[in-house]
């Protein structure tokens, strides 16, 4: 026997099976073979090898790999993939290309189905700062009141989410900066006008020194009233919404040392008919206005202000 | 003697089954690894790719420092699910200046290859503080502490002249002036001309809220803000070529 270099190997009676030829103390062990499944999965496995090899990238050469076949990439495999997912939603997407944003409230069904992808788009990209709900938190406006900083149309909010609020490097982002009043204002200047802020909202008595400060320092931006002025982003200070809160000390803060809350820039990072969607998402979350006056032709713009 | 004969002796001494088993093993290493190397196509040809400013890499040096890697990566793979959650999937070259690369095995939090430019730097600095102010169901550690400490670089010069050594593009003037680049970058009221020549689309700003100090956040928070922005990978243009390549 090849196995059998003592020449002692034997047929083991009770199994049946030939034996290695070894014997320890009267110990030896069966040369039982490998299961007939074993061997054949074994050799299936080489076939199924040689065959990927030719089939798929496998072999690293000099220049580059073998391709494979098939041609297949795993980049080319995601492109057919996000491809094919394009096609499905490609009439959706064709209809909110073509349709002016100004004309999407009118067809009420396409407004719905914009909505549902904004949402989508909200719970990937926005609540990380706004919120799941879109309710905000300090510094982060909440976005469900009709209490808008820049303007709250379709256009306007599409706007914001192009180009973002104070984004370097983004020409046309929305932009202001409140200058802050830190060693301009006394203390006691500084206590009259924040109980003139305070009282704008009923929140203290009115405050005559105050007042005139205000007139002077402040109501160039924020209004002779408080009420605010969107072409410079300036909050409304006369309601009980508060961006960086309400009280005295917060207000101070503000004054002192104003923060100049950013928001990122979208166009470079979502497709036009997705910030279109999230548009109308957050139109849609209860606070969106009408344009001031509608226009009668899709081609005429719309007179609000951007 | 038999091919079975053979590898009978094989199989009974040691020695020569340990050198046997190296032998097999490195032939497979050699034959898939080795030529990664030199083969062209391991990294695309991009356009804007350059290496961290000083500030970013005393940024990345604070990541690798806290840990940041045992819960992000720094990878986005080319799938669909992936693809639409944190943008375009990453290429090799726009790790090839990481030494080490950060692109992680495990994610308990997002990805951040991408990060850049995807939050203001005040969410970044709150949310470094205190993560569960701005997502609730967040299990990230604080880092405010970032915010209090001066950053402390012991020699900015040597850690580009140290990456230098293994093969990252620093020119001699960016190393003589590491020191100024470091502190200019985060100095909204400084001239940053001479850096933003030698590192295009580099972010120039206070970036922790204060700028009367450069403190770790503001590096951090600089190198966050730069994860990503560098590669024009969605341009037509690089599509095209990405979706030619063949053999990945």
């Amino acid at each position: 026997m090849a196995n059998d270099p003592s020449g002692k190997s034997r047929i083991d009676e009770p199994t049946g099976t030939q034996t290695v030829g070894h014997e320890w103390d009267g110990i030896e062990e069966l040369d039982t073979p490998m299961p007939r499944w074993w061997l054949w999965t074994f050799v299936l496995t080489i076939v199924f090898a040689a065959v990927y090899v030719v089939l798929y990238p496998a072999w690293p050469m000099i220049t580059s790999g073998t391709e494979g076949t098939l041609g297949w990439s795993s980049r080319g495999d995601l492109a057919a993939e996000l491809q094919a997912e394009r096609g499905r939603r490609e009439p959706l997407r064709q209809a909110l290309a073509n349709i002016p944003l100004e004309r999407l409230p009118e067809d009420s069904a396409l407004m719905a189905q914009a909505v549902a992808g904004g949402r989508a788009a909200f719970l990937v990209n926005c609540v990380q700062c706004h919120g799941a709900g879109a309710a905000g938190s300090k510094g982060y406006p909440n976005l469900n009141d009709d209490d808008w900083l820049w303007g709250g149309d379709l256009r306007a909010i599409e706007m914001t989410l192009l180009h973002g609020i104070r984004q370097q490097g983004d020409d046309a982002t929305r932009t202001s900066m409140m200058p802050a009043f830190a060693g301009v204002l006394s203390a006691q200047e500084l206590a009259a006008v924040t109980d003139h802020v305070l009282s704008l909202s009923g929140k203290a008595d009115p405050n005559t020194a105050g007042a005139q400060i205000f007139t002077n320092n402040c109501a160039s931006c924020h209004g002779p009233e408080g009420t605010g002025d969107r072409a410079f982003g300036a909050p409304n200070l006369s309601d009980a919404i508060w961006l960086y809160g309400s009280k005295r000390d917060e207000i101070t803060r503000q004054i002192l040392a104003p923060r100049q809350g950013v928001m990122p820039a979208w166009q470079h990072r979502l497709d036009p008919v997705t910030i279109k969607m999230l548009a109308a998402y957050v139109h849609s979350l209860g606070g969106g206005e009408d344009f001031v006056e509608a226009a009668e032709t899709p081609a005429v713009k719309v007179d609000e202000q951007p | 003697m038999s091919l079975t004969e053979n590898h009978k002796k094989l199989e009974r001494n040691i020695t020569l089954l340990a050198v046997g088993s190296f032998i097999a093993v490195a032939i497979g290493g050699i034959v898939e690894i080795a030529p990664l190397f030199w083969i062209d196509n391991t990294i695309e040809k991009v356009e804007g790719m350059r290496p961290y400013t000083p500030l970013e890499q005393a940024g990345r040096d604070i990541y690798v420092r806290e840990g940041c890697y045992t819960c992000h990566s720094q990878m986005i793979r080319p799938f669909r699910d992936e693809v639409e959650r944190y943008g375009h999937y990453s290429l090799a070259a726009e790790s090839m200046y990481d030494h080490p690369f950060q692109w992680g095995s495990k994610r308990t939090g997002p990805d951040l290859a991408r990060v850049g430019g995807r939050y203001s730097d005040d969410w970044h600095v709150q949310h470094l503080q205190d993560p569960r102010s701005v997502v609730p169901q967040s299990i990230m550690p604080n880092y405010s502490f970032l915010k209090h400490t001066d950053l402390h670089v012991v020699d900015p010069a040597g850690t580009l002249l140290a990456l230098r050594r293994v093969g990252v593009p620093y020119s001699d003037q960016d190393i003589q002036n590491a020191g100024v680049d470091l502190e200019v970058q985060a100095n909204p009221d400084g001239d940053a001309a001479d850096l933003m020549k030698r590192y295009p689309k580099a972010q120039v700003r206070d970036f922790d809220g204060d700028p009367a100090k450069l403190t770790e956040m503001d590096a951090l928070v600089a190198y966050l803000q730069v994860l990503g922005t560098l590669v024009d990978v969605s341009s037509a243009a690089a599509q095209e070529d990405l979706a030619g390549e063949s053999g990945r």
